[in-house]
């Protein structure tokens, strides 16, 4: 019975992965950079719900909403400030090194605002969840929303994205931009919309993040974002069913490797996981062959 | 005097320190087929993409319908009527067939008069209809060409812009786009053919322009460059 709690608590950490996975893999996908301020949007994300639920007296659902909008508008700004300058930029590694610095940027502005103390923070979740067998296994409540919102999110996504005029932009610009652009396609206003739509996904997992772990600090969003970093590239970086398989195996070899092997190497075990997939497999589970260009 | 639906004027294009168009004029009549010929270099494909936008004049202007082209972004430029289908075909790999030719008529939005088109193009390419769920990357060379000429045509254009149609197809398939950019240009779609198969290209122009690193070098009817001495020796291998 405890081996299933443990899985349950693993799909649910996976989920939250999951759900920032999709953000890295998205902006990858069609940018073709990797935005390593993407965790610190989170933080933002769970800054805001933190500071919007004391101003409202625990109204934390107020406080998601504004964190959704506030998150969205930041990730559009910081990509038309900062990434759609240098894209075209001689080296790849101009847009890479200016998304660490935004990353710091944030951490650092969090700090100045907050302080470096640890806020205890209130679970946007108030339900106490459900327990089987006579109370021998309980599963949480957060725990099963934020499963259930990973997969609402997938599904919407792949609807989105297969079924309307916007997705299907997305997809042929994430292909080949100069093709889009042919077609009519406004590439620039499409990079913007996958940002403002990771960094709405960033700020559903920080409300999910901090109420499963309900401690907030600056560097809240640091591990989760590198971790959810690793998930995309395990699934398969670009590939949106990927990033969601990446999560998951992620959040239940965490759990699992923490409660049976040792909690200090279970970060050890899931970076090791990374590199023999990759020795393996190095576009990832689901990732695409890279075709040449004749 | 023919009405003209394309006139560039003294165009320069470079990449980087690189003069890639050194200032050149020609233009396009409607209901014409142009072709555009010359060596691998030459700039034929630079011409091209700089008249959809997706590269940046230097200098001189172009003018479509009378409307200055350089200063529009290259994503408005297929709503006003021109449309490319460009080297290497690139269509998009991972969708399907349809999709792709959906994606042509991204900026139309009267969905009766889109489908009217579809059937049309179906019609003239069965083998699309066939494929039509199949994913793009998924076709033969040909069937790539084909794809990318309908999602071209799916935009309805008034002027369509080819980059090397023929390309790397077999003499049947050559044969076969040839005979198709023929029966678009009849049904009333302008066509400015670039082409490193000058013969073909020339016997179905009407005029034609010859490229040469960057500079052109000779216009005329299509039929005299094609019985001329020089074009002769340089292009079409005799």
């Amino acid at each position: 019975m405890s081996f299933l709690t443990y899985l349950i608590n693993g799909l649910s950490l996976g989920s939250i992965y999951a759900i920032i996975a999709l953000g890295y893999t998205m902006v990858y996908g069609i940018a073709k950079m990797l935005n390593f301020a993407h965790g610190d949007f989170i933080m933002v994300g769970c800054y805001i719900i933190f500071s919007v639920s004391a101003a409202l007296s625990g109204n934390s659902v107020v406080g998601i909403i504004v964190a959704i909008i506030l998150c969205t508008l930041l990730g559009v700004t910081t990509e038309f400030v900062a990434y759609r300058p240098l894209r075209g930029a001689a080296s790849p590694l101009a847009v890479l090194i200016t998304a660490i610095g935004v990353s710091y940027l944030l951490e650092n502005i969090a700090l100045l605002i907050y302080g470096a103390d640890i806020k205890s923070f209130t679970s946007v979740i108030n339900w106490e969840g459900v327990s089987f067998a006579g109370g021998q296994l309980k599963i949480q409540g957060v725990t099963i929303v934020t499963i259930l919102v990973s997969v609402v999110i997938l599904i919407v996504l792949q609807l989105f994205i297969n079924k309307t005029k916007q997705g299907q932009a997305m997809l042929a610009a994430s292909e080949d931009k100069a093709a889009a652009a042919l077609m009519g396609i406004d590439v620039n206003k499409t990079i913007a919309l996958t940002f403002a739509i990771g960094s709405a996904l960033a700020a559903v997992a920080g409300a999910l993040l901090c109420s499963a772990y309900p401690s907030l600090s600056p560097y809240t969003g640091a591990m989760p974002g590198i971790k959810a970093f690793v998930a995309a590239v395990l699934g398969g970086i670009g590939s949106i069913p990927g990033a969601m398989i990446g999560g998951l195996v992620l959040g239940i070899v965490e759990i699992l490797s923490k409660t049976y092997i040792s909690s200090q190497l279970s970060d050890a075990i899931v970076f090791g996981i990374l590199v023999i997939v990759l020795l393996v497999k190095p576009t990832g589970i689901l990732g695409k062959k890279v075709q040449e260009k004749v | 005097m023919a009405e003209s639906i394309l006139e560039v004027k003294d165009l320069s294009v470079y990449y980087g320190v690189i003069q890639a168009l050194k200032g050149i004029s020609f233009h396009v009549d409607k209901g014409e087929i142009v072709a555009l010929i010359g060596a691998n270099g030459a700039g034929k494909t630079t011409t091209l993409h700089t008249l959809s936008g997706l590269l940046k004049a230097y200098s001189g202007e172009i003018k479509y319908k009378g409307q200055e082209l350089t200063k529009i972004p290259n994503h408005k430029i297929v709503s006003l009527g021109m449309a490319q289908v460009p080297e290497g075909r690139r269509v998009f790999a991972q969708m399907s067939v349809l999709q792709n030719l959906k994606m042509g008529a991204y900026t139309r939005s009267d969905k009766n008069e889109m489908e009217a088109t579809l059937a049309n193009i179906y019609k003239r390419f069965p083998r699309l209809e066939e494929r039509k769920n199949q994913l793009a990357g998924t076709l033969s060379g040909g069937e790539q060409q084909m794809l990318a000429m309908g999602r071209a045509l799916m935009s309805h254009p008034d002027l369509i812009l080819m980059d090397e149609p023929s390309m790397g197809l077999s003499p049947i398939f050559v044969n076969e786009i040839f005979s198709i950019i023929e029966d678009v240009n009849k049904d009333g779609v302008t066509v400015l053919l670039v082409e490193q198969n000058a013969k073909k290209a020339l016997s179905i122009a009407n005029r034609a322009y010859v490229l040469e690193t960057g500079s052109i070098s000779k216009e005329g009817d299509a039929k005299e460059l094609l019985n001329d001495e020089a074009i002769r020796k340089a292009y079409l291998g005799e």
